[in-house]
């Protein structure tokens, strides 16, 4: 017997300007089915669902949906009403949730009459719960969303499409933010639900829980659909091929004796403005021709972390030492000069100058270079060298050097920052989540530079909340939570993972 | 000492706190209105500017009493609109189209009375709002002057903080216009208007606004001047704060600083001749500063207050 079809997308097509995100897109959605929507960043993805909830209007092509009876209509498009009343639910990365009042208010938002002067509440309670009971779905209803986690705060998301009768329900990258575990319970709530009859489409960058948990893929490149396949056909190998159109070079990873240490911190303890940036008595060292790994779920304490080794913060008790020197009153200049070579989280804001151009933000660490400048006014000749040689050198892309450094993408705005940390030969580099939101091409690339770099000797400090990539690179594993840094046993995933979220140690 | 305590348990003085509170009460629930739905809304002077003139030149003009607090009501929406189309969909500065709204609404509404009465000297009077006087209550000791003596205006202002509390607690629309001011796009996913229950709430917020200032000219007063309105709009905007955007705590701060008010009238009689008059002009202010500076060490700010929304970007 032939699954029915729930959905269809016809020849759909986008374009932002110049950029074409969607180029004549086609899928086919199966009753009872979570069919896996894969692709690297920027592969359009995100605007395929946008279309289909009505977020955005496709230039060209067709969406057509199952109503109760089965029976296939097309959907009107550009209207997140329509959508909502065909049976779509969409779950979005960022989630769409108000948080200051509760769960219930946020899933019974916009399905109750807004000008009635008594909300029936009771009914609108019972019908959650029983969502609640059959889905596994649990959520606190009655707190302001705010004081949710964020785990609890996707099944708030996942219960508002729910209780839209929705049949179909779209997940924007749903397991980005959860620990191994949540990500675990999320999996096993949507097979409860697809047993009940709902049909997924789940949109993922992440090989590993597509292959554990999807039915069918689907793979989109350059706006394009490349490929489509049952999961039971499928392999690793075959599907990054897909994704990035050739085989990705793993990155070899030599073993290396590690050198002397060249950071130390020693009991320290930051009480920070919030948790995220709070640490309790950490002591941690790194040596040379070592690449250490702070894994751990965000907003652990990683930011009071890169803020110490950064210096934008000074720790309240505890020492700081770079090559053996203890560093007294740390500013950001002072770790520079020590040999530490940040590379900031946030690389738009932290990372570069956006209104100045690409040679000056590749110079922006060493004004007072006598190759940069001399009796205080800018070389620029020499600066345009520069910054031509290292554009070369660490494949910066873009509009020119002479470009301001915004127009740039993410992932050379990350290779602009790499050029002006490694030219500096830093003895300790500091990288927070140096591969986030980077296609697998720039982050495989940013890993082979950290991977030079500790072949050369700096020591290297590897913040990430991506555990392939830790564990990938990675010569020592530490786990932070809550504050607290805990080296990591083994180097296995599930362990890790477990120690991530706190469960054990 | 025994004198500032006198003033306190006086019926005078807690008559003419409310009295001086009730333009603040609604000007505070106009501002908390907008700015509940994301959208600050700095026009709040003029319309109070607007709302003095309209209404006064409605009644002078013939219209009855309640006729002219509809028609101040109707020209603060209009100006409140004209911020709502500026900020919400064209998604302009907040800050500086109500500022243009307040330079724009006070000067038509100047242009217009000088216009109508090119050859006055004196303002002409009308007829204002007279106390109630409910048989019974008005004769209640001490509750009577202060609660029962009051004009409907007053009354109408007490009203007004009972329904904007109500609609946010209790009603659908309510929890739409909280969950737009803290992420529009909680709205839009479920199929709500982000535009609409913004413009919406700017255009209810600023017909409250032109209430407040309407209280001037029809009960306060009983004529237009320049200049009456005098900051009112701008204490307003440092009380919803005060408020902490919650319809009770803002009746308090509005009274608070009517009382701060009416006490600085009863000290400068009191001991007039040995502190200049000034320091006790500027007291209810700085007063207000300090109890502002107490209370919004800790509020939450509407999380979307100030950013602009556009359909299709997330």
């Amino acid at each position: 017997m032939t699954p029915k079809t729930v959905l269809t997308l016809t020849g759909l097509s986008k374009r932002f300007g110049p950029v074409i995100a969607n180029d004549d897109v086609s899928l086919t959605l199966h009753k009872g089915e979570v069919l896996a929507l894969l692709g690297e960043n920027g592969a359009g993805k995100t605007t395929l669902m946008n279309m289909l909830f009505g977020h955005y209007l496709p230039d060209a092509g067709r969406v057509e949906v199952a109503d109760a009876q089965g029976i296939l209509e097309p959907l009107p498009l550009g209207h997140p009403q329509a959508a909502l009343a065909a049976g779509i639910g969409m779950v979005h990365q960022h989630f769409a949730l108000a948080e200051n009042i509760n769960a219930l208010d946020n899933i019974t938002l916009g399905s109750e009459p807004l000008l009635a002067l008594r909300r029936n509440r009771a009914a609108a309670r019972a019908r959650i719960e029983g969502i609640i009971a059959r889905s596994g779905l649990k959520a606190p209803l009655d707190v302001p969303v705010g004081q949710l986690s964020v785990g609890e705060r996707q099944r708030v998301e996942i219960l508002k499409a729910l209780y839209r009768d929705a049949r179909i329900l779209v997940l924007d990258e749903p397991t980005a933010v959860l620990t191994p575990q949540e990500a675990d319970t999320l999996f096993s709530n949507i097979r409860a639900m697809v047993a009940d009859g709902l049909s997924v489409i789940f949109i993922s960058h992440k090989l590993r829980e597509v292959l554990a948990f999807s039915d069918r893929i689907a793979v989109l490149r350059h706006g394009k659909k490349v490929g489509e396949m049952a999961t039971t056909e499928a392999d690793e190998a075959k599907i990054a091929r897909m994704m990035v159109g050739a085989d990705t070079p793993k990155v070899a990873r030599d073993q290396i004796a590690a050198g002397a240490p060249v950071l130390s911190l020693t009991n320290v303890a930051v009480k920070g403005r919030s948790e995220r940036e709070s640490l309790e008595h950490v002591s941690l060292t790194v040596n040379a021709r070592e690449i250490v790994g702070i894994a751990g779920i965000s907003g652990n304490g990683q930011s009071g972390l890169a803020r110490v080794i950064a210096g934008l913060t000074t720790p309240d008790a505890g020492t700081v030492a770079v090559d053996g020197a203890a560093i007294e009153n740390p500013t950001p200049a002072r770790m520079v000069e020590a040999g530490v070579g940040r590379i900031p989280e946030d690389r738009h804001h932290e990372g570069i100058v956006g209104a100045m151009s690409v040679a000056e933000n590749m110079v922006i660490e060493r004004l007072d270079d006598p190759d940069i400048q001399s009796m205080g006014l800018l070389r620029r000749e020499a600066i345009s060298e520069n910054a031509a040689r290292l554009a070369t050198a660490y494949d910066v892309r873009g509009p020119g050097v002479g470009a301001p450094a915004r127009l740039l993408s993410g992932g050379n705005i990350q290779k602009l920052i790499l050029a002006r940390v490694f030219e500096r030969s830093p003895r300790l580099i500091l990288a927070n989540q140096p591969t986030r939101g980077l296609d697998m091409g720039a982050a495989a690339a940013v890993g082979q530079r950290l991977l030079e770099a500790r072949a050369r000797g700096a020591g290297i400090v590897l913040i990430s909340e991506d555990l392939d990539e830790i564990l990938g690179l990675a010569d020592r594993i530490f786990v932070i939570r809550d504050g607290q840094l805990t080296q990591a046993p083994t180097t296995e995933r599930e362990q890790i993972g477990l120690m991530m979220a706190g469960v054990a140690a | 000492m025994t004198d500032l305590l006198n003033i306190l348990i006086s019926e005078s003085f807690w008559a003419a706190s409310l009295r001086i509170a009730t333009p603040l009460i609604f000007g505070v629930l106009g501002a908390l209105l907008c700015e509940r739905a994301g959208v600050l809304n700095l026009g709040i002077e003029g319309i109070f500017v607007v709302g003095a003139m309209c209404g006064w030149m409605a009644v002078w003009l013939g219209a009855g009493l309640w006729g002219g607090v509809l028609v101040a009501a109707c020209a603060g929406a209009i100006f409140g609109l004209l911020h709502a189309i500026l900020t919400v969909p064209l998604g302009l500065s907040q800050h500086v189209s109500g500022l243009g709204i307040t330079l724009f609404a006070t000067s038509a509404s100047y242009f217009t009375y000088r216009t109508a009465l090119p050859n006055v000297s004196s303002p002409p009077r009308i007829e204002p709002f007279q106390a109630l006087d409910i048989p019974v209550l008005s004769d209640l000791p001490f509750l009577g002057p202060v609660l029962f003596q009051q004009t409907a205006l007053t009354w109408l202002a007490l009203l007004m903080v009972l329904l904007v509390w109500y609609v946010l607690q209790r009603t659908g629309l309510g929890v739409a216009i909280k969950a737009v001011g803290d992420n529009p796009d909680s709205v839009d996913a479920q199929g709500l208007s982000v535009y609409g229950l913004r413009m919406g709430a700017i255009v209810a917020g600023s017909a409250l606004m032109a209430l407040g200032g309407a209280f001037l000219t029809m009960s306060a007063f009983d004529a237009f001047f320049f200049g009456m309105v005098n900051g009112r709009g701008w204490v307003c905007i440092a009380l919803v704060i005060f408020a902490g955007w919650q319809p009770g705590k803002a009746l308090f701060g509005a009274v608070l600083f009517g009382a701060f008010d009416a006490l600085q009238v009863r000290l400068q009689t009191e001991m007039g001749a040995l502190v200049p008059g000034q320091i006790f002009l500027m007291a209810p202010y700085i007063l207000s500063i300090i109890a502002l500076v107490i209370a919004a060490r800790s509020v939450d700010y509407p999380r979307a207050l100030l950013t602009p929304w556009f359909k299709g970007q997330r």
